[in-house]
């Protein structure tokens, strides 16, 4: 029936790897070459379709993602779409499962996704009201860690000393300041709701199993995932899974799992990495690297690393609450 | 059936009977025993199969509303002044995606300084967001008018805003006909969405329009709703029919016929208006009474018919653009701008300051009418806390 493209067995296939993949995001919108969140929305969305049978709608926040994926009279969504604003895809989404529910129409699963500035920032009061209420939503959020679809200005969810539009580092200024952001799969988890996880388009297979698993569950689920942004950080167009599983593989961003606010499962990194050999491969980070760098700039980001490792069980220490 | 009722539980059971499938509630005076009243029906089961969704603040309630309402069900909330600018976005929104919602909104001014009580600023800080917008006289006519909405929005395509004087009407007791379900219904069928997210039929909704497009796009809003002035007229002309009641409608006129001075007002006021006319015109004076039910799409043709005769227009209005005066007296001089009518404008009732009777008769008999005048202003209050500025570089200059 389906071909496999070379180096992926049956077993582990992944929906990617299938010629007849639903192919929920066609190709022809107006991402830019290289773009992460669309990736992550196609295998994201491509998981979803195959977990539901086809039976899903979609919420989408402003951002790149709408904006390149749908501009009239085009649209690249094989699946019924709505965009509404900026801050409210989880509530949109609230109504689109409160309609659905009232039709007795609950095979119909509910994704809303956009990007970290909507999720972490604008949106934040609606999704933690959608979480409050444990609706039958399942939230993406696309992480490329500022505002792109404006031109890089810094998030919630941009990391510590990175160079944004907003954050320009200069001889009295690192960058981003340490001591501010927010990480919103830990806020998702302090809601309760059924179940939180971290993906990353650097391991498809995991990602489009965490989200086939989400589809399943009755409640108020948020998969938050990483997207590399080769305009906003900085780097070649052909790097940008190479650079999604460099942060895996450094601790910078962890990949696990929560279920109803506890931790159940981390996946484990194999080779640990320095973080010096992520954040040299983006210009984002590339005044940390100059003569002009205080001593222990790096050694903030890989503290991070390392409270990741620790929290998350990144190291292999298995023994969870 | 006639019911003795606070005109927010009237609203509460006209919503219940229009069959919404998705309501959303977030608490916000005056329009909050409203929410409360639906949320009541639907979990007494009198509204059956619908959601009753406890959010967390205006921007969710209509959000929620728009995504329910994009799925293809009937969807409904209310909100009331700050919660109207803090949802103003998605309000655009709404319109915007062609969406038939219905929101009642419970007429409060807006501050600071915060004042929960009754005007119109609220109203008219949407006033171009693209809704149909009808204000009710009385509880009776805000029941109705919900019914109506419903009705107008669908056929339309357009969201409904209904406008009810908070307190005055919100909070007020008074006697209502309630309708009988089965009439409602044959009234207001099932909603069949002209365009909705189906599984089977995926359509994108929310497009981005770029320039080549979006002249169109409102163009088109534009064109919807002057002619949705002709389904307004007939949906209250419909309403009459099966219901026997004349409620809705465009405008409602008060001895307008002959009269040489027509005041001009929106939403409950117009009926102590009418009280005071009909005592002026005992004493053999000649007043007529317009009062707007369809603020938009704004009447202006019916409106001017209504005044052209008249030798002097006062228009009674409770919201006030700083800088400027009054809103809806600039629309009546719109509208009237080929004629020789004189038009002036009261400035009444801003944060449910009391607009009686009397300060009305004296209002109206004067007979030098400023262009503005503010009703019962304190004159000692500001001659103690206004001085006038005077710029420093041309001062004592001549």
């Amino acid at each position: 029936m389906s071909n496999f493209t070379l180096g992926n067995n049956e077993e582990n296939a992944a929906v990617q790897s299938n010629c007849d993949r639903p192919n929920t995001l066609t190709s022809g919108h107006r991402a830019c070459q290289g773009c992460g969140e669309a990736l992550g929305a196609r295998c994201a969305i491509d998981a979803a379709y195959n977990a539901a049978a086809g039976k899903i709608m979609v919420v989408n926040a402003t951002g790149c993602l709408e904006v390149f994926s749908c501009s009239f009279p085009e649209n690249s969504w094989k699946v019924p779409w709505v965009h509404s604003l900026f801050g409210n895809a989880p509530a949109v989404a609230t109504g689109v499962a409160a309609a659905l529910r009232s039709q007795r129409k609950e095979d119909i699963r509910v994704i809303a996704h956009g990007g970290d500035g909507s999720t972490a920032d604008i949106g934040m009061g609606c999704l933690s009201g959608m979480f409050d209420r444990n609706d039958d939503v399942l939230y993406i959020c696309y992480d490329n860690q500022a505002y792109m679809n404006t031109g890089v200005q810094r998030s919630g969810a941009t990391p510590a000393l990175a160079r944004t539009a907003t954050t320009l580092p200069n001889k009295n200024y690192m960058g981003n300041d340490p001591q501010t952001g927010k990480n919103v799969p830990q806020i998702a988890m302090a809601h309760g709701i059924p179940y939180v996880a971290t993906a990353s388009i650097g391991n498809i297979p995991d990602l489009e199993e965490k989200v086939s698993r989400a589809i399943e569950i009755r409640g108020a689920k948020y998969v938050h995932i990483h997207v590399p942004c080769p305009l906003g950080w900085g780097f070649p167009t052909s790097e940008t899974i190479q650079i999604a599983r460099l942060a895996i593989q450094c601790g910078l961003f962890p990949l696990f799992e929560a279920k109803n606010g506890k931790l159940t499962a981390s996946t484990l990194i194999e080779n640990l990495i320095p973080v010096e050999n992520y954040l040299k491969t983006q210009r984002r980070f590339a005044h940390l690297f100059g003569k002009d760098v205080a001593p222990d700039a790096i050694g903030v980001l890989q503290n991070i690393a390392n409270a990741n490792i620790e929290r998350y069980r990144l190291n292999g220490d298995v023994s969870y609450d | 059936m006639l019911y003795q009722l606070e005109g927010s539980q009237a609203i509460a059971k006209a919503v219940a009977l229009c069959r919404p499938k998705v309501i959303c509630a977030y608490p916000i005076t005056p329009q909050t025993h409203i929410l409360e009243g639906v949320g009541e029906l639907v979990r007494n089961r009198e509204l059956s199969d619908c959601e009753f969704i406890n959010v967390e603040s205006e921007m969710a309630a209509l959000s929620v509303a728009i995504g329910a309402q994009a799925t293809g069900v009937r969807s409904y909330t209310a909100t009331s002044s700050q919660g109207l600018l803090y949802m103003i976005e998605a309000v655009y929104n709404a319109s915007g995606l062609e969406l038939p919602i219905v929101m009642t909104l419970g007429n409060r001014a807006i501050g600071s300084p915060i004042n929960i009580w009754n005007d119109h600023s609220d109203a008219m800080s949407v006033r171009d967001a693209g809704w149909i917008m009808l204000f009710a006289e009385t509880n009776q006519e805000a029941l109705d008018l919900h019914i109506q909405a419903f009705k107008i929005a669908e056929k339309v395509k357009c969201p409904v805003m209904v406008c009810v004087d908070g307190f005055i009407l919100t909070h007020a007791y008074d006697r209502v006909d309630i309708p009988p379900q089965g009439e409602v219904d044959e009234f207001l069928p099932s909603y069949v969405p002209h365009v909705s997210l189906d599984v089977d039929n995926p359509i994108a909704i929310g497009a981005m329009v770029s320039p080549e497009y979006f002249m169109e796009v409102r163009y088109l809003a534009h064109r919807r709703q002057t002619d949705s002035l002709e389904i307004i007229q007939c949906v209250g002309e419909m309403f009459q029919q099966k219901f026997g009641r004349d409620s809705g409608g465009l405008v409602r006129r008060y001895c307008v016929d002959g009269a040489e001075t027509i005041i001009v007002t929106l939403g409950s006021v117009a009926g102590t208006i009418k009280d005071a006319v009909d005592e002026l015109n005992l004493d053999g004076q000649s007043f007529g009474v317009i009062s707007i039910v369809s603020y938009r799409p704004f009447p202006a043709e019916i409106i001017m018919n209504s005044l052209k005769n008249a030798r002097k227009v006062i228009v009674v209005e409770k919201a006030l653009a700083p800088g400027v005066g009054g809103i809806l007296s600039q629309e009546i001089e719109l509208a009237l701008k080929n004629t020789k009518v004189e038009i002036v404008s009261v400035i009444a009732g801003l944060g449910g300051r009391s607009i009686t009777k009397l300060m009305l008769k004296e209002c109206f008999l004067m007979k030098d009418h400023a262009r503005t005048t503010f009703l019962g202003l304190k004159e000692d209050i500001i001659a103690r806390e206004y001085t006038p500025m005077k710029c420093c570089g041309c001062e004592g200059s001549t």
